[in-house]
């Protein structure tokens, strides 16, 4: 009995403190204080392995003075469940994609962006204040942004692609050296913009059209892959991979990245502070170091995805623009792609057709 | 009294609080609905509907693969395993030991690493093809990594020593008088392993097939990694309701279908060792 | 006696090392490539030695293993010697113990998420630590209860008839005659649990990676050597911990 008693101990350290239940809605959040000494706080940030810069944490801690932690997720998916499944995940700061910020916000599990707290909110490209997964940075501050398109290799490829059929139907030169994405709405992506659809369906006719088209596409493919494609271009194990901009290896001379004439998406991958942190001074003062222009030019140019930071992106070095030619898309041009958002309910429907389609 | 208390009461109460309770809520959840984020939404009341989506074809599907990947994945390693264990039974006493470390080995670096070597073995540019190439055999590299056959590979080359250990230890145990007696009443060797040595193993051998059978059939890992998303089994499909579908019924469901057959299984053991112990 | 071919057994050797000689081999290679050998060198220990996630994944593995292995091992021996004196003719009792041991690791691992769900746990080491204990446990009773059905109950008989208390005699008597089943146990669960993904997976918290998360996180971002450098580490150790364990035991044996 003793034993369950330690068990039921060790597991409820938040009960009868603070411990708030999740999904309780986004209650009014408890006044932050600005004069907090930051020097006292512990930050501890996660984000997709080799997403910001290795020495970010030092830099950050001898700006503002708060040590600062990093965990490493690899997809959305992983973080969103842990951040779920606990009452305190540990975590102060997650990066997470749009739509996942928009879950969990619906959640209850997010402190609302105390804009006063962010002075460097100003530097955000005004367009980036009104994407559809969190109008007004209520809950999320975007990080990056950018779009999702073709990487290939131009001595590989036989023509240059210029239309997601070309993944979906590959030419023989293609056929069984491509990959597509594996993380489910941007294995649907191409499929829903070869047909014409939104990326955002959730009309039965339309999802039973791109499992369709999916299942025939399948046999073309090398693999379902969201983390190596680059690798692969790069080594020739691949010719044509579906990519997002920031990762598709422009720099080798080989390579090459084109966004299909039938369009493509608009991804944000945003900063998001839990509830649940007991470090919310310095959690914001970690996405305003962020967002002050010389840091996340910074950022930019070390993990070649553009920001969506005006001033920042005004820093940039023109020669690696030159080199990664999807960094210098304008954010006119990026915000023809269409906003992903989170689908709720529909998301049932959405893994059911990604079952099937790898399955089949 | 109080000494029986002291004794099985932590280790006990540990297993209802941590395994008999989260077994029981995984039951208990497989009535519910899915919540729009995950979790349970108890508040939409009960449903049959998550047990009526398992007969859907696409899981029948999946779960006939998983039970077929799994199969192949038990009978080579019976068929690798079964002559290993044999020899290693003859070798010389102090080889034995040796033999036997020898095989257990690589079982202890890292699972993941294990299967991450098949990755740089296996692919276009890898070790097999580049040898093949090498040596003229073939012009073109083979498609071998992101198929079936890898992951069954991937599966063996896991679960193999769990073939190997209990085979042998039944293996050993079989009198060498009856094999002596055998021998004297003038059968052959063949004659000798067919009639004496074999059926006196069949409890190792049904050992052996469960301990590779089993985690063969749950495991999501290889066929994540050396199945490059094509070939999906039982435990991806479980792993992704609850994490990526967000739908811990259905979730549910499957586990409870997969422990089901396994309790078949362990059954179907139980039974069959006895028969064969009773003679 | 006959001679038996050992071509099986070469064969078996050949298939179980060769990806661990790939593997070892490739460790050494200049370039950042698993694939093309490039020239030696041992440039990806020096990448291993400076990798916080990694050092911070293995310490974190060596805490959860030693306090997993604490725990499963007293809860397990008291199990095990109540099973054996306390639970009569009781099959469900014994069976219950060696449940977590069959159970698919998926299964114990999304039963204990979604339990840890339900009493809004936090997610950290501790639950990694409780969770490894679950399956700890099964195998510490198991082989403690093998042990058991060896050692001669009159031991424990003339103890209490010359006047030990119960205590006494359990901590005097019971336990040094099962001490080596218990420490077969705990040595079984410290390896498994070093090795564990599936349950650490789904019940680390986000900070604290074990080991293996860490290294399916490495494989899942591609194919590095600095992987193979940490694969030929590992073995390494495993090989030391062998030969030790062969010594000592012969040791034993020739006391």
């Amino acid at each position: 009995m003793a034993a369950t008693a330690a068990v039921l101990a060790l597991l409820l350290p938040a009960c009868g403190g603070d411990g708030q239940p999740g999904g309780s809605g986004p209650a009014a959040s408890a006044s932050l204080d600005p004069e907090a000494d930051l020097r006292e706080q512990r930050l501890t940030v996660s984000n997709w392995d080799g997403y910001m810069p290795k020495d970010l944490p030092a830099r950050f801690k001898s700006a503002v003075g708060t040590p600062m932690t990093v965990a490493r997720h690899s997809t959305n998916e992983e973080i969103v469940a842990k951040l779920t499944a606990s009452a305190d995940s540990g975590i102060d700061v997650a990066f997470v994609s749009g739509q996942y910020a928009q879950a969990l916000a619906a959640q209850g599990l997010l402190e609302p962006i105390h804009h006063d707290l962010v002075p460097h909110l100003k530097n955000l490209d005004p367009l980036a204040a009104r994407l559809a997964h969190d109008k007004g940075n209520v809950y999320s501050v975007p990080y990056t942004w950018g779009t999702t398109g073709l990487c290939y290799r131009k001595d590989l490829v036989g023509r240059t692609p210029d239309s997601w059929n070309d993944l979906l139907k590959p030419s023989a030169a293609v056929k069984g050296r491509a990959t597509m994405l594996k993380t489910e709405r941007w294995l649907f992506l191409p499929a829903q913009k070869a047909l014409g659809y939104s990326v955002n369906t959730t009309d039965e006719q339309q999802l039973s059209r791109i499992k369709e088209l999916l299942l025939s596409a399948k046999d073309g493919l090398l693999a379902y892959d969201d983390t190596t494609f680059g690798d692969r271009l790069t080594s020739g194990e691949a010719a044509l991979a579906e990519a997002w901009d920031g990762w598709c290896p422009t720099d080798d001379k080989r390579i090459g990245f084109v966004v299909p004439k039938e369009g493509s998406d608009l991804w944000t991958d945003t900063m998001v502070i839990l509830k649940s942190s007991k470090n919310k001074e310095a959690a914001h003062a970690f996405i305003d170091y962020v967002l002050d222009p010389k840091t996340h030019s910074w950022v930019a140019s070390n993990i070649f995805y553009k920001v969506p930071n005006t001033a920042a992106m005004a820093e940039l070095d023109p020669a690696l623009l030159k080199r990664y030619p999807a960094l210098a898309m304008p954010p006119g041009q990026l915000l023809k792609g269409e906003s992903v958002v989170d689908l709720g309910d529909a998301a049932t429907a959405y893994t059911r057709i990604v079952t099937e389609v790898t399955a089949g | 009294m109080r000494a029986r208390l002291v004794l099985l009461g932590p280790g006990l109460s540990y297993l209802a609080v941590l395994l008999l309770l989260p077994l029981a809520l995984l039951i208990g959840y497989t009535v519910f609905r899915r919540g729009r984020f995950g979790g349970i939404a108890y508040e939409d009341g009960t449903t049959g509907e998550n047990f009526a989506r398992i007969t859907d074809p696409l899981y029948t599907g999946v779960l006939t693969d998983s039970l077929r990947i799994a199969a192949v994945t038990t009978l080579l390693a019976l068929l690798l395993g079964y002559p290993a264990a044999y020899a290693i039974s003859r070798l010389p006493g102090r080889w034995r030991t040796v033999a036997l470390v020898l095989v257990v080995l690589p079982f202890w670096t890292n699972f993941l690493i294990r299967t991450y070597a098949w990755i740089v073995l296996l692919s276009s540019r890898g070790v097999v093809n580049s040898a093949l190439t090498g040596i003229g055999v073939i012009d073109r590299p083979l498609k071998l990594l992101y198929t079936e056959p890898a992951v069954v590979l991937g599966l063996l080359y896991a679960y193999l020593p769990l073939m190997v250990l209990p085979l042998y230890s039944a293996i050993e145990r079989v009198d060498p008088r009856l094999l002596e007696a055998s021998a004297d009443l003038g059968a052959r060797p063949a004659r000798t392993f067919w009639s004496v040595t074999l059926p006196h193993t069949l409890p190792g051998v049904l050992t052996g097939c469960v301990f590779v059978f089993v985690p063969s059939l749950g495991n999501f890992v290889v066929p994540e990694l050396l199945g490059g998303g094509h070939t999906v089994m039982v435990g991806n499909l479980i792993r992704d309701q609850f994490l990526t579908a967000r739908d811990w019924p259905f979730g549910s469901v499957l586990a409870l279908a997969l422990m089901a057959f396994l309790v078949l299984l362990l059954m179907a053991q139980a039974w069959a060792g006895r028969r064969l112990g009773g003679r | 006696m006959r001679r038996v071919t050992l071509l099986p057994l070469w064969l078996t050797y050949a298939f179980l090392y060769t990806p661990v000689v790939v593997l070892v081999v490739m460790s050494f290679n200049r370039s950042d490539s698993p694939y093309e050998w490039s020239g030696f060198s041992t440039a990806w220990y020096a990448t291993l030695a400076r990798d916080d996630e990694v050092l911070r994944g293995l310490a974190n593995t060596l805490i959860v293993a030693a306090g997993a292995t604490a725990l499963s091992t007293v809860l397990g021996t008291l199990l095990a010697v109540g099973l054996a004196r306390h639970a009569g003719r009781s099959r469900l009792l014994p069976a219950l113990s060696v449940l977590p041991a069959v159970l698919p690791d998926i299964v114990l691992a999304i039963g204990l998420l979604a339990f840890y769900s339900l009493v809004s746990a936090t997610l950290g080491l501790h639950s990694v630590l409780l969770a490894h204990t679950v399956f700890g446990l099964a195998f510490v009773t198991a082989v403690v209860r093998t042990r058991i059905a060896h050692v001669d109950p009159s031991l424990e008989e003339a103890s209490r008839d010359l006047g030990a208390g119960e205590v006494t005699t359990f901590l005097r008597i019971t336990l040094p005659t099962l001490a080596p089943g218990i420490v077969a146990g705990a040595l079984l669960t410290f390896t498994l649990s070093l090795d564990e993904f599936v349950i650490a997976f789904f019940t680390a918290g986000p900070k604290d990676p074990t080991l293996p998360i860490v290294i399916y996180s490495m494989i899942r971002f591609g194919v590095t050597p600095e992987i193979n450098a940490l694969a030929t580490l590992l073995l390494a150790v495993s090989f030391t911990v062998v030969i030790a364990a062969q010594r000592v035991s012969r040791l034993t044996e020739a006391l």
